[in-house]
């Protein structure tokens, strides 16, 4: 069998649904294995933070779910720009399967944000550029939800999600580059891909490890997620 | 090792409160995520 047509075989949902299944199990062990081994690296192994003592600890949940939040936008717009494009079913079956657990980590980015902010800054929230953007991309998630969820003929319901997704996307290089653009009480990022990061060898890997347990959870959740609106739909 | 026992440890040098909250709503938040979606898989099969 070629590749093309690999494609187009897990292209259709009743195929892509056992797969999917598997999937979906082995992601979600590989999720809990590297989140034991990322908060005894983060809890046990990482030293106290020179300036802000224990209030740093919270970093290895934060940073990899504003990650995820940003991340996961990107491949949900993804999704419903191919399923608009190629009106594949699929496709923006995927996009509507991501959006609860990208919400769930843009609460989440939001939320221990609020409570690193408190002892740091001494302010639970501000309205800065990089806070702002990423409340923006919080009610962008709900927004596409509960567009889907007002419309009742399935298609139409995915048509209308992408475009309010594929309109969205801007927000997501806002969020990455408004500590850039603005000057903004959030610190500049940590980690990135030209230069060496800006913390102890240990803190990142304790941080990296939460981030691809993140990033499995995510995998092993959309693909449940998807596996159950089949169902529903087919 | 970074911790002298269990009471320094859910201490987290005074910032327990910060610390704590922000795992303890994360832990709840994926929980709830994966109870809601065993629901949604068992009710979509009958």
């Amino acid at each position: 069998m070629s590749a093309a047509i690999k494609w187009y075989w897990f292209a259709s949902p009743q195929t892509f649904f056992p797969l999917a299944g598997t999937l979906a199990r082995w992601s979600g062990a590989l999720a809990a294995l590297l989140a034991a081994a990322g908060l005894y690296v983060g809890f046990f192994v990482a030293p106290t933070d020179a300036q802000q003592g224990e209030a740093y600890r919270i970093i290895f949940i934060h940073v990899p779910a504003a990650w995820m939040s940003m991340f996961l936008y990107v491949v949900m717009a993804f999704w419903a720009a191919i399923g608009l494009a190629f009106n594949t079913r699929l496709s923006a079956m995927m996009a509507s399967a991501i959006a609860p657990t990208g919400a769930l980590f843009t609460f989440l980015a939001l939320w221990t944000g609020s409570l690193w902010g408190r002892p740091t800054w001494g302010a639970y929230w501000v309205w800065d550029a990089r806070l702002t953007s990423e409340l923006i991309l919080l009610f962008l998630y709900l927004g596409f939800m509960a567009l889907q969820a007002a419309i009742d003929e399935p298609r139409r319901a995915d048509r209308a999600g992408a475009v309010l997704a594929i309109v969205g996307v801007v927000n997501v290089p806002i969020i990455y580059y408004s500590v850039q653009w603005w000057n903004t009480l959030h610190q500049g990022a940590s980690v990135s891909l030209t230069r060496a990061p800006s913390m102890a060898s240990t803190m990142l890997t304790g941080m990296l490890l939460m981030a691809l347990a993140f990033w499995a959870y995510s995998i092993a959740t959309t693909l449940a997620r998807v596996r159950c609106i089949i169902k529903e739909r087919e | 090792m970074n911790w002298g026992g269990w009471s320094e440890f859910w201490a987290m040098g005074g910032y327990g409160f910060y610390v704590w909250g922000s795992y303890a709503v994360t832990v709840a938040g994926l929980a709830m995520e994966v109870v809601l979606l065993r629901r949604r898989a068992r009710e979509a099969k009958t």
